[in-house]
């Protein structure tokens, strides 16, 4: 017989509520939930009456690890946080970064972090609805979404490299430029994306069954969104408008034209409705900007930061050490602390950073969205049916890459 | 707006927490962990910061007073954010907690406390929320070796 190894969590029930409800393990690995999350549920038949949520599961120590590389090593591994958006956790860092070495960067760079950021929002988005409605048995529906997301995949690892973690940021600019005929190629998607997303709100949104599993269900005031630090769609779906992109200006959010799409009661639908209106809001945003890209440098002409051409590299000794010691010391970044936040597809995603004015970071943490709307799920689950968690941590959109860190 | 309102906030939260400094946009308070709770209290109440955004901590391990933790706040009325930083030594890291103000404390102070060992008092679900049980010893403090292991399942050869 094995030998039994210890439990790694502790649950905070020791006894029921009553004689006749029992508790029940849902996780780490259960086939219905997207992400490792282990959910310790009180039961009263089919009733959920408490949970105890517990994440960590893909814990992996990025903050302790972050110490011990330079400033630029960092960029692959945050975006191994949200691995649905990478790009925009790497344009977050880049910024805080940027802010400590107080590098304003180049317009052409300010735009296409805009477009991409607004790209991966639409990728994040997509992904979320697709699986939280397959696991309301919507399958066409995530065939449509995902089929769209997967030319989305493909169109960006055409720029850059790779299909979901692109290192594509760098600080105080971008890894390189966009090819030839990729703004042509985005149009293309952008249409076939209206008539997906066209098709699937033809099925969904007023789709009895859809509306009954959904409406209702998972309710979480603003008071207590607010009191849970609930960002993001989270928020939004309570019906406050509260949103980084236009209450905080970051990048080139503040020329754009866009709205705030809110829901009505905080719910499962709402969360749905919000979901897939921003998505229409960021096409509408990367047309803008499409338009709007000027022409220049994507990176900013600091030795600090910015690589030398790989040819000087070869051919001039200034550059040759330039190289060398960006790669051996990492970049100059003086001594600061920052806090940079950006608007991710699931909310405020932060970065705090502490420079002692070496190459490496003396401390970095991440405020995840994932992680403080986990310490929200028990209100949202509490009171609901069983069957029911399912949707609502769906519709949470809990990722374990940046919830558990 | 948001200027108007750092201004504000710089004059009337002197008396409570000190003079501030603004670093990169952001309110900068620095206080005794007594004076935490107060001023957290008049952040909420009277200036309308309403979202706990983030707790973690800075280890300066030569320093007698070694901990620095650090709470972010923003407010979705001015749309600022202020950080709080305050000092404790090693052997006695405790600052108040507050699950009493924002829900979101409980889950963000649990995350504090096993990095770093720092004691939220008041918050009485402190167990390990990224860590195991058992876990010994507080990895994020600058004395914990980043290459120690402590497997649950010990490896198979």
């Amino acid at each position: 017989m094995a030998t039994p190894f210890p439990n790694p969590v502790r649950s905070i029930f020791d006894t029921t509520l009553r004689d006749d409800s029992v508790f029940v393990n849902i996780g780490p690995s259960h086939p219905a939930t997207h992400g490792t999350v282990q959910i310790i549920a009180e039961l009263d038949g089919e009733r959920v009456l408490r949970t105890d949520v517990h994440c960590g599961y893909l814990h992996r120590g990025f903050e302790k690890e972050c110490e011990d590389h330079t400033w630029h090593n960092l960029i692959p591994y945050v975006d191994r946080l949200n691995y649905v958006s990478a790009l925009i956790n790497d344009f977050a860092y880049c910024d805080g970064v940027e802010k400590l070495m107080g590098i304003e960067i180049t317009p052409r760079c300010r735009y296409l972090r805009t477009l991409l950021s607004e790209y991966s929002r639409l990728v994040d988005h997509l992904t979320c609805l697709a699986a939280g409605l397959m696991e309301l048995g919507a399958m066409t529906a995530f065939l449509y979404l995902v089929m769209i997301r997967d030319f989305m995949y493909e169109h960006l690892a055409a720029l850059t490299g790779a299909r979901v973690t692109y290192s594509y940021g760098r600080i105080g600019g971008l890894a390189r430029d966009l090819p030839d005929g990729w703004l042509v190629r985005l149009e293309e998607i952008l249409v076939q994306y209206e008539d997906f997303v066209g098709r699937v709100h033809a099925l969904v949104d007023r789709n009895r069954i859809f509306i009954d599993r959904l409406r209702d269900v998972g309710v979480i005031s603003t008071a207590d969104a607010l009191s849970f630090g609930c960002t993001g769609p989270l928020l939004r779906s309570t019906g406050v408008p509260r949103d980084l992109r236009k209450d905080t200006p970051y990048l080139a959010y503040a020329e754009l034209d866009f709205d705030i799409p809110v829901g009505i009661k905080g719910d499962n639908y709402d969360r749905y409705f919000v979901r897939m209106r921003e998505m229409d809001e960021s096409v509408y945003m990367m047309r803008q900007l499409a338009q709007m890209l000027p022409a220049g440098p994507i990176n900013v002409d600091d030795r600090r930061c910015t690589f030398p051409e790989k040819a000087l590299v070869y051919s001039e000794i200034e550059s040759l050490i330039n190289h060398f010691k960006l790669v051996m010391d990492g970049p100059g970044v003086p001594p600061g602390e920052v806090y940079c936040a950006h608007e991710a597809p699931n909310g405020e995603l932060g970065f705090y950073l502490v420079s002692t004015g070496s190459g490496t970071p003396y401390k970095v943490h991440v405020r995840s969205p994932s992680f403080v709307h986990m310490g929200a799920a028990s209100r949202m689950l509490d009171g609901g049916q069983l069957a029911d968690i399912v949707p609502t941590f769906g519709s949470i959109n809990m990722i374990g890459g940046e919830c558990d860190r | 707006m948001a200027a108007s309102a750092l201004e504000t906030l710089q004059q009337h939260l002197v008396p409570t927490a000190g003079p501030a400094t603004l670093s990169h946009g952001c309110l900068v308070f620095t206080l005794s962990p007594a004076e935490l709770v107060p001023t957290v209290r008049r952040l909420r109440d009277e200036f309308a910061f309403d979202i706990f955004l983030d707790v973690t901590a800075v280890d300066w391990p030569a320093d007698a007073l070694r901990f620095e933790v650090v709470h972010h706040f923003y407010s979705t009325l001015h749309k600022v954010r202020v950080r709080l930083k305050m000092r404790v030594a090693e052997a006695d890291a405790v600052v108040d907690s507050l699950v009493g103000l924002y829900g979101s404390a409980a889950f963000m102070e649990r995350e504090c406390h096993e990095m770093y060992g720092i004691v939220f008092r008041g918050n009485g679900d402190l167990r390990p929320i990224l860590l195991y049980e058992g876990f010994v010893g507080h990895p994020l403090r600058k004395d914990y070796p980043k290459q120690r292991e402590q497997p649950l399942v010990p490896y198979r050869n």
